[in-house]
Order: C-alpha cells, then structure tokens, then sequence
C-alpha cells in the first residue's frame, strides 16, 4: 500500500491533559438555523415564546438537513438574519437565557428498535459530524441498503490539526459512551467492522481505548501516523482500508463509513437520555492563551463570551474557529458558535503575509496527500485556464492547507485553489447556458 | 476588542523561507569555497566576492530601471554569483567574470521575470557564454598552489583532458595514491578527492562539495534523486566504457564539474522538474549527455552542456511525469465532432 503525502505540523497540544470545564451561563445564546451541510431549518417558535433546554426551534422537510435546539431555557428575543461561523447569512434563534437551566418536558429516550427508528432518532437528536465538516449523521446513516454494503465502521480520532484536543478529551472522559456508540450504529446497521484511528501522538487515548475495546470483539484500535492531513476523510479510508475513494466518490462506494469518535460518543449519549445535540465541547487555545483547555459550551454561544472567559495576555486580533489548518477567520465577534465549531484559536500580533515569487521547489507537490500539483494550479487559475484547471483535478483539492503551509514563498495556495474550483464551476455553467 | 485580522486558511507557516534556503545553499558551498582559497589562493575569494557582488548589483539595478520590486534580500543572486564564480579558471580576466554575471543575472534570470521563472540555470548559461566568447581565458587553467611559489604557473590541460592517453590498467595502486611517481600529468586519486588539480575554481574539491551535498540533503533542502542519478549514470557508463576499470570510473566522477553540477546546478529548483519521477529522468539524462560528450565529443567537459540541455527539456518532462492524482478517473476522450 502506497504512502499518501503529508506534512509534519506543530503539536501545541497544551490543553490535551486539562479535564474539560463548564463555561459561566451565557446572557444569550443565538441559534443559526443553518449548523450543517444542506439545508437550513426554519424557526418553529416566535419572537416572546418560552423555550427550555432541548426543544426543538428549528426543523424542515429536506431530508439533508437536521434539527437544532434550544440550548439554555429562556425567551426567544429576536429571530434575525446573523453571519454563521461558515460566512453564511442566515436566520438565527436568539435566546435570552433565564438561569433555570429547565429542560424540555419532552425529552425521553427514543424507541430504536429497529434501523428505521434509530435514523429518525438520529435525525431528531440533531446530530451532525462533530469533526467539523456538519454533515448530517442520519443522512450518513441512511445509505441505500440494496446498492450499497459497508464493510467497515471506520472512527475518526485523528484529529490531526495542531491545538484541537476536542476529539481526544471525548476519547479520554468518554470512552464508553464511544465505545457503546460505534456498537450501537453497527448493530442497527449490520455492519461487521469497526475500527478506531487514533494518532500514534496520543498513546493513552489508545491505550485506553484499546483496554475497553476487549469487550467488543469486531472493533479494533488502528494506530495513526501522526501526519497532516491524516484525519481527512479519503485519507483515513485509505490509511485504515488501503482503499482509495475515487474522484466523486464517497467513502460508502468503497464500503467504509467514517464517523467522527465524538459523533459516536453523542448519539450513544442520546439514545441513553433523549438529549439532543445542545452542548458540544470546544478547544480554546492560541498563542495569547495562558491556560488552554477544553471547555463544554452550550450551541449558539457567542464568540465573544469565550473571548471574555479565556485566560488571555492580551486582546486577540485574529480568532479563529476551528484548527489553524483549514479554520476560517472570525470577521465578528458577536459570531455565535455552532455544532460544527472544535476550537476557537486566539491569536495575537499578526502581521500580513506578503507572498513573494514561487521558486518551484516541489514542497507542495510533495506535501499534497491527494497528489496534486499545487503551483501549476495556481499558475493555471491566475491563467483563468479552466481546462488546465480541470485536467489538473482542481475538484479533488481537499484544501487542507498543506501546500501553502510548506510553501517557503508564503504563497496563498489553498486559497487559490478554492478560487480555482469556483471559477472552474462557473465557467462551466457559462459553458452549458450557451 | 481591536478590528479582527481575517485571512484565508491555514494560518500557521512553517519556518521555511525563499531566502533561509538560499541562505543554506550558500553555507553548502562555504567548504568548497574555503578549499579553493586554499587551492588557488585568495585570488579564489576575490574572484567569488566580486561575482556575487556584480550579480547583487546587477539584479538591485534591474529592478531598479524596470521599476520592479527590489528582490536581492532573498539572496538567490549571491547564490548565482557564488556558482558562476565556482565554474570560472581563477585567473579569469575581471571583465569576463562580470560580463558572465550580466548574462547570468540580466540575461538569464530578470529578463525572464526573476526568482523562479528563468528556464536556464543562470550560472551554467553564463560559463556556456563565456565559454564560447572567451575560448582561450576560460581553458587557460591554473596549476594548484602556484600561488605559494609566486609563479604564474598554467597547465596545458584539466585531468580530464589528459585522462585520455593514459591507460589506467598500467597504473599500480601507489602510483595512484602519489602523482610524483604517476609520471604523467593526470594527479592521483586522494589529490583529486581533495581537490589539488587544475580546473574550476570551485569544482576540484570533490570532498567539500560532498559535505555540502550531503548538508543539503540532510536538511531536506535538495532531494538525492538528481545527484544520484546524474552521478550514477555517469558512474556506470563510465565502468564498461573504460573495460570495467574502477579508477577510470572515479577519475571520471571526480574530474570536470560533474560533483558541483550534480548537487548544486542540477538541482536547481527552477530549472529542474518538480516530481521525483521528473528528477530522476533528468538525472539519468545529464550523465547519458555528460558522458556523451566527455567520450565522443571534441569537447573534455560536457555537465554544464548536459545540463542546459535538460533544462530546456524540464517543461517536457514535468508534462510526462506528472503524479496522477488520488483516485483521480481519466477523461473520457471526446468524439470527433
């Protein structure tokens, strides 16, 4: 089995061995309609209404969707357009919170006793891939059975960007449910295998989840390389299956389906006491932070209540929500933090990167985990060449970021290639409307 | 809070910069410099520091006239300048030396859009130039440490060239190890591993240019795929062209700028295709060419003939060496219309 690209990154992993704390109440939490790939849920309750913990205020009819929930108990104050974390306007549930910490009177533990039940249940919880990407669990879950077989369960516990710790606190404090979790989608689904990829840079997460693994005798714990991008989707496949997922493609068309551990960890949790997916745990880190850890943060926080709780140096002038790797920048404070949300990274004294010329040295080729050739791409979209763009397999970019985190000419390469993939898209379009 | 700096991702770096690599090109070649100073004399140095300084200029003054962005602070001039100034006899006339850091620099590398977009090494180019203007002050080759005796000592010719009338087969292996008793022009194997011979100012001392390869690779600044195919081919070829005799073989590897070119010249990033496929074709190249010329052309050195020619063929074999992308499905080829 061939070795894919990678890069060796930085750890800053000082908020591993911290045990994950509450953060004060928010005042308001504000709940984006919009946690997830697909389409965005609809308010279900009106500006006035009171809510209490884990009812739902937002659903649709679209089946690439999940519900979200109310997250503290309170009053509705306002349901206006706000920027999402991903830069999207859309409609949002702010919660002004009352203290009491009420929860819902519906929350019981579902009825799972058969596939069926337990994908709606999935779907009800509100569960979506907690690694960052937001894809909606029950869609994951409710694959074509009579065209597609899975053969592996495959766990993503890589969490191969440098600060996050989220995924490997999960693992530590809680194992169980994790464990409980992966048998729970394999016994609903049928699927024979699961196995747990954890980077060999966290030893006792594997140690640990090797110990309680006994008990499950078709899930096993994988060792990972402890390289960039190894938690990337196609190349987890391939690291645990040696199976490649071809250009447009998904993971199931090789028979694997990758869940992200915390995932597991949730809907196990949600079987067990009918809680949806109201609180996540988050990384708060950064080069300006003096205490990092982990702390549980009801969805809908906003950024600048995490802001005010950190133990910083010095106010921050550049937040980023998620791992340095492919995190986006926050342009607002009053951002509210959603389900898809691992870490939040404070940084101070930034300074504009000024790219000189490419000196063609291959770094990033070499660094390219799907095998592509960054700078010829980048030559090809300042080119406004969609064809070169297209035999270069700009729609393969996963935009880990690994080509301009070499690049010694500080080239802003990823970024080009999502510029690329998005000229590329609508050239295409252009072409087909004549 | 202050206005929030947004950028796109990855907002981390890692500490490689265009001119930290340029920066330890040049440490790699301090050992080779310091043994041709010693070699040569301090005529060595001055010849490598008034390079380097031309080139520096000349690139500040390009960029200057076109009203270009001033680039010299990432040093890859002085790393030109110290590579042309390594390909030149030592007593090359000033003039020369300075005519061959303009083509290098002006003609070469800023003519051509700067760092990064020249299809030619600068410094090969530019001994290639000076080569066919200047024939006879560029082949006037100095003896080493004629500097000690103060006299303006010359050879008629680089080992290389009088490798060629000698049977190697009738050498004894002292005879190998001390010139005195050799009896011919040709120094023995340790003078030429050390470097104690007429040619380049920069390319005898095949022990400081080792140093500074295996420094370069070392620090993951150059891959070994091109040395070791360059020199490897050359190394082969060399063996059952000579009737299987070894010392033929390392005279040949060691004579002419083979070392230098191979760890400095052909692995230039610029003018050298990306792929390790790529560096490989191009290796190999180099030595078929590089022995080619060596064995059956007029000319007693062919590596930096070999390698313009591979560079100009690096676009061609960049096209054909191009890694296919993970799970990437070919085109469909479209039907003639």
């Amino acid at each position: 089995m061939s070795k894919l690209h990678s890069v060796r990154l930085p750890h800053f992993s000082g908020s591993a061995e911290q045990l994950t704390r509450k953060i004060p109440a928010p005042e308001i939490v504000a709940i984006s309609m919009l946690q997830h790939i697909g389409a965005p849920c609809e308010p279900c309750v009106a500006i006035g209404d009171s809510v209490k913990i884990g009812q739902k205020i937002g659903d649709t009819e679209a089946f690439m969707s999940a519900p979200v929930h109310a997250s503290v108990s309170g009053v509705v104050k306002e349901i206006k357009d706000v920027m999402n974390v991903g830069g999207r306007l859309c409609k949002t549930v702010v919660i002004a919170n009352d203290n009491k910490n009420e929860m819902s009177p519906d929350i019981k533990p579902p009825k799972v006793d058969t596939r069926e039940e337990f994908i709606k249940a999935v779907r009800e919880s509100g569960a979506v891939g907690l690694g960052g990407a937001g894809f909606p669990t029950h869609v994951k879950l409710a694959y074509d059975r009579s065209k597609v077989k899975i053969d592996y369960l495959l766990l993503n516990g890589a969490e191969c960007e440098p600060y996050i710790t989220s995924d490997y606190r999960e693992l530590i404090e809680n194992s169980d449910n994790v464990l409980s979790g992966i048998d729970l989608v394999m016994t609903k689904l049928e699927i024979p295998k699961a196995i747990i990829g954890i980077e060999a840079d966290k030893p006792q997460a594997i140690s640990k989840l090797e110990k309680l693994a006994i008990r499950y005798p078709n899930i096993s714990v994988q060792r990972l390389p402890s390289a960039y991008p190894q938690g990337a989707e196609k190349v987890l496949v391939h690291t645990l299956t040696g199976r490649v997922v071809g250009e447009g493609k998904l993971p199931s068309d090789v028979g694997c389906m990758v869940m992200n551990v915390s995932t597991a960890g949730f809907i196990y949790g949600y079987v067990k006491t009918g809680i949806p997916l109201v609180k996540r745990r988050i990384t708060v880190d950064g080069d300006i932070v003096n205490s990092p850890a982990n702390f549980f943060i009801p969805v809908g926080t906003l950024l600048h209540s995490i802001v005010g709780f950190a133990d910083v140096r010095r106010q921050p002038d550049r937040i980023v929500l998620g791992g340095p790797m492919m995190g986006a920048c926050a342009f607002d404070p009053d951002t509210p933090l959603g389900k898809t949300n691992n870490a939040v990274l404070l940084f101070g004294n930034t300074k504009e990167r000024k790219p000189s010329a490419c000196i063609r040295c291959g770094r990033c080729v070499r660094a390219c985990a799907v095998n592509l050739m960054p700078t010829e791409l980048e030559s090809a979209y300042d080119a406004r060449d969609a064809e070169a763009l297209e035999k270069l397999k700009i729609n393969l970019c996963m935009n880990c970021g690994a080509c301009s985190f070499v690049c010694p000419a500080k080239r802003q390469l990823a970024e080009k290639n999502q510029l690329a993939k998005d000229f590329l898209r609508q050239s295409k379009a252009k072409q087909q409307g004549k | 809070m202050n206005k929030l700096f947004v950028e796109s991702s990855p907002h981390i770096r890692s500490a490689w910069t265009t001119q930290k690599i340029m920066l330890n090109v040049i440490i790699a070649l301090c050992p080779a410099l310091i043994m041709s100073t010693y070699i040569f004399g301090i005529k060595a140095l001055l010849m490598t520091v008034i390079c380097c300084t031309s080139c520096v200029l000349l690139e500040f003054l390009f960029n200057k006239v076109t009203k270009r962005e001033d680039t010299i602070s990432d040093l890859s001039a002085v790393v030109t300048g110290m590579l042309l100034a390594f390909n030149l006899p030592v007593d090359l006339p000033i003039y020369m030396a300075i005519i061959g850091c303009f083509v290098a620099i002006v003609i070469v590398k800023c003519l051509f859009g700067g760092i990064g977009q020249n299809f030619a090494n600068p410094a090969i180019t530019a001994r290639i130039v000076l080569m066919m203007s200047f024939a006879g002050a560029m082949t006037k080759w100095t003896a080493p440490f004629s500097w000690k005796d103060g006299v303006d000592a010359t050879v008629s010719a680089t080992p290389l060239a009088a490798m060629s009338g000698v049977d190697f087969k009738e050498l004894s292996l002292g005879q190998l190890f001390n010139s005195t008793v050799t009896g011919t022009e040709i120094p023995s194997i340790m003078d030429m591993f050390l470097g104690f011979r007429a040619g380049c100012l920069g390319e005898t001392c095949v022990a400081a240019l080792l140093l500074g390869g295996l420094y370069l690779m070392f620090i993951g600044l150059i891959r070994p795929a091109t040395p070791l195919c360059f020199i490897g081919t050359v190394a082969v070829l060399s063996f059952f062209y000579g009737g299987c005799d070894v010392n033929f073989m390392l005279y040949q590897l060691m004579s002419g700028g083979l070392i230098l070119g191979a760890f400095f010249m052909a692995t230039d990033y610029a003018t050298t295709p990306l792929t390790t496929k790529g560096k490989i074709v191009f290796g190999v190249g180099c030595g078929l060419i590089t022995f080619a010329i060596r064995q059956f052309a007029s000319m007693p050195e062919g590596v930096s003939f070999s390698i313009l020619v591979m560079n100009c063929l690096t676009p061609l074999i960049d096209r054909y060496t191009a890694p296919r992308a993970l799970g990437a499905v070919k085109p469909k080829k479209e039907g003639k219309q």
